[in-house]
């Protein structure tokens, strides 16, 4: 069982992470703001209950991501869509590629340096909330399988499944950008 | 979708099952038989290691492409609000606070 009085020591180092998180989630400033107050205020009064020596990270981003689901799934009022388009696997890099198929370093090169970090934001942010909360604990945050199924409560399965297809469609959103940049699609007519 | 793909752990890698638990492997999530099996296929497949290596810069640029600052007045709002309430709990308790 963990002492309160350690609280402020050991949880508000992970503030940057949850703040960039729940900015993700809540799409705005100020619900983020929100959000990481009250995932702190809930985290103190239930840190009797957190083990210590356990993942103090994960359990906060438990409370965070549970926080979110309620407050503000509850407050909307249409379901969000809770499915993505399914897209290939190396949806963006099959889309770099040279015409020969093979690796076309140049060109994705140019394209990964060419994302913004507002381009990347909106991408991730894009996604409905169970791929977009795969994602982020997966990719931005780097919880295994094991650990983002038990911030989020749902098998391990259904956690892989969310991941794989949260990241394809998040490629086709950053396509998207690269597309827009003429970075994509034609890879022919430089040697001319 | 599975941990050792359609062949089993004993399997034999070739493209399309090193494409398949591409993800699995970058993620770690593999068994170590498994793993070893997947990196002998990228070490003399070209086109495997390039997307490998595409996917692995990727899922950096979008973690370094997703910080934030905190604003300093929501580090003093939690830092105030945990006050409070530590404030508040140790006053009904009735322990904190005792010579």
């Amino acid at each position: 069982m963990a002492d309160q009085a350690q609280f402020t020591e050991l949880a508000m180092e992970h503030m940057p992470a949850l703040y960039s998180a729940a900015l993700r989630l809540t799409r705005n400033p100020a619900d983020a703001e929100d959000l990481v107050q009250e995932t702190y205020l809930r985290a103190y009064r239930g840190f009797g209950g957190f083990t210590e020596g356990t993942n103090l990270r994960a359990w906060l981003y438990r409370i965070l991501t549970n926080t979110y689901i309620n407050a503000y799934r509850a407050a909307r009022r249409r379901p969000e869509v809770a499915d993505v388009e399914d897209v290939e696997d190396l949806y963006l890099y099959h889309r770099l590629a040279a015409p020969d198929g093979s690796s076309n370093r140049s060109a994705e090169e140019e394209a990964l340096a060419s994302f913004t970090d507002d381009e990347v934001k909106a991408a991730i942010e894009s996604l409905p909330d169970v791929f977009r909360i795969a994602v982020l604990l997966a990719d931005v945050e780097g919880f295994s399988y094991k650990e983002i199924a038990e911030i989020t409560d749902v098998p391990i399965g259904t956690v892989m499944s969310r991941i794989h297809r949260g990241r394809r469609a998040l490629q086709k959103a950053l396509h998207g950008f690269a597309e827009s940049r003429g970075l994509v699609g034609t890879a022919q007519v430089r040697s001319e | 979708m599975s941990w050792e793909g359609p062949e089993g752990a004993d399997g034999e890698v070739d493209c399309r099952a090193a494409i398949d638990q591409l993800y699995h492997y970058l993620d770690g999530e593999l068994t170590e038989q498994r793993r070893r099996k997947i990196a002998e296929h990228l070490e003399y497949c070209g086109p495997c290691a390039g997307a490998a290596g595409f996917e692995a810069e990727l899922r950096q640029v979008i973690a370094d492409r997703c910080r934030d600052r905190v604003p300093d007045a929501l580090r003093e709002k939690v830092a105030a609000l945990i006050e409070e309430e530590r404030r508040q709990h140790g006053m009904a308790s009735g322990v904190e606070g005792a010579p």
